[in-house]
């Protein structure tokens, strides 16, 4: 049996499923509710919001598959350990990488990437998933989180910016050679910069979420 | 999981983990720290510059700063007197430092060291020379100091009379975002310029960053305020006792100019 479970393909039903169903059925933030802390914290800006969904996909995907690989020869007794180890190993690298190479990003970013270690999400899928699955299922499921963790925040950052800064990317929308809807009256609203409209945002998505797909709504 | 294992291969597990783990990270760290540091130093020469008004893009920034650059100085604090002139060609008129190499934590610990008896060595503090693009020449000094969450620093340009601040920049490592962060932002530096260093009687005043509006205070105080960030009071207070602290050193030096 084993030997036919092997020759599964690599993107079978059962795999993309893997990828699919956190983006939103199984959504970590806005269903499992982990790592919404670091959502409120980079999104009033989508540049460092899109920084942080890569570096937290990359380190779920990575360290999912990691430590895939050592589940059988890891002690169960001092497997959280074990994953601390794992995941502070990427992040810490994530940190350097981007120190050398997209310093403003990182200098933008500041302790939210050594705080990936904290996200969650991370520990969530190691425990649940990785420490009783293949590595190549792993790694799909870590990909799926980390997307599912990504849309929300680049979705809640877009708000954010557009109506906080009243920009797109830095670049300025209701003040151009064109337009300039401020002389008109319009002010940028000071509140969606501040960390409690984050969460109002997410639970905004949370309703709108819920009313699609009604199944989610908890019974009781 | 239903396997067990026993306590001596727990042990050399975690053992042998650490150190792998270990091994790794000190490579990895090793591979990118050069491109860490040319960053860092990047970005402090783009900070300088800018205090100075002179735009610059990261890839040409070294060149435009030694196209800038007059001299670097490091000042005796005490007499006010350069110690050690670093030329922009990359010669010694005196001494043998760059006051570009200069760390501003381990300075201000030296400096509270001398100042308090413990140390006899009296360290020398930075100071650069710059040209602007009108071709005035100007004085910039680099400020340390600490914030709410960790050290907070910045540059501060001044023209030649020694008083009248013509720029400002500011940076943080982690203050709050969207409150004490903004201290990097233009509109909050932007407010230094014009602003006094020296009072009418020739004494040291400093810059405070203070709550309540500066367009209330009286005519004669308002040279020597800016306006706080709301939420941000502990990075504000945070700032305006770092450029007490940094630029009181300077004060032999501001009153030569008279």
């Amino acid at each position: 049996m084993d030997a036919l479970k092997e020759k599964e393909p690599m993107f079978s039903a059962k795999n993309m499923g893997l990828i699919k169903s956190p983006i939103i059925k199984d959504n970590p933030i806005t269903v499992q509710v982990l790592g919404i802390c670091s959502a409120l914290a980079v999104t009033v800006k989508l540049e460092p919001a899109i920084v942080m969904a890569i570096a937290v996909t990359v380190v779920t995907a990575f360290s999912n598959l990691v430590m895939s690989f050592i589940r059988n020869i890891t002690p169960s007794r001092i497997r959280i350990i074990v994953m601390l180890t794992v995941i502070a190993f990427m992040v810490i690298m994530v940190d350097q990488v981007l120190k050398a190479f997209l310093y403003d990003v990182s200098r933008q970013l500041s302790v939210f990437v050594g705080l990936i270690i904290t996200n969650c999400i991370l520990m969530g899928r190691l425990e649940a998933f990785a420490i009783s699955n293949k590595p190549w299922p792993s790694f799909l499921d870590g990909i799926g989180n980390g997307l599912g963790y990504s849309w929300i925040l680049v979705a809640v950052a877009l708000v954010r910016e557009v109506l906080g800064s009243g920009t797109f990317f830095g670049i300025k929308l209701f003040d151009t050679p064109w337009w300039n809807l401020y002389e008109l009256g319009y002010k940028d609203n000071g509140l969606m910069i501040l960390p409690p409209m984050a969460l109002i945002l997410v639970g905004v998505v949370i309703w709108v979420q819920r009313s699609r797909h009604r199944e989610l709504i908890e019974k009781n | 999981m239903a396997k067990s294992f026993s306590n001596q291969y727990i042990f050399t597990f975690a053992f042998v983990m650490v150190v792998i783990v270990a091994t790794g990270l000190s490579l990895g760290f090793s591979v990118l720290k050069p491109y860490q540091d040319e960053n860092r130093r990047i970005e402090k020469i783009q900070y300088i510059l800018k205090a100075a008004g002179i735009p610059s893009e990261k890839k040409e920034a070294t060149r435009v700063y030694s196209d800038h650059l007059i001299a670097e100085w490091i000042l005796d604090p005490v007499t006010g007197e350069p110690v050690s002139v670093y030329q922009s060609d990359g010669t010694y008129l005196k001494g043998d430092r760059r006051a570009f190499d200069i760390d501003m934590k381990k300075l201000l610990a030296a400096r509270k060291a001398f100042n308090e008896g413990k140390s006899k060595d009296n360290p020398g503090i930075p100071l650069f020379v710059m040209r602007s693009d009108k071709g005035d020449t100007l004085y910039v000094i680099p400020v340390w100091g600490r914030g709410l969450w960790g050290p907070v620093w910045g540059n501060i340009a001044f023209g030649t009379d020694r008083n009248s601040i013509t720029g400002a920049t500011f940076d943080h490592q982690g203050e709050t975002p969207g409150l004490g962060a903004e201290i990097n932002k233009d509109f909050f530096s932007d407010q230094f310029k014009g602003k006094k260093l020296m009072g009418p009687d020739d004494t040291f005043q400093s810059v405070k960053v203070i709550k309540g509006g500066v367009k209330n205070l009286p005519a004669e105080k308002q040279p020597y305020n800016v306006d706080g960030i709301s939420g941000g009071t502990i990075t504000s207070d945070g700032v305006s006792n770092m450029l007490l602290d940094c630029i009181r050193y300077y004060e032999p030096f501001m009153k030569k100019a008279r």
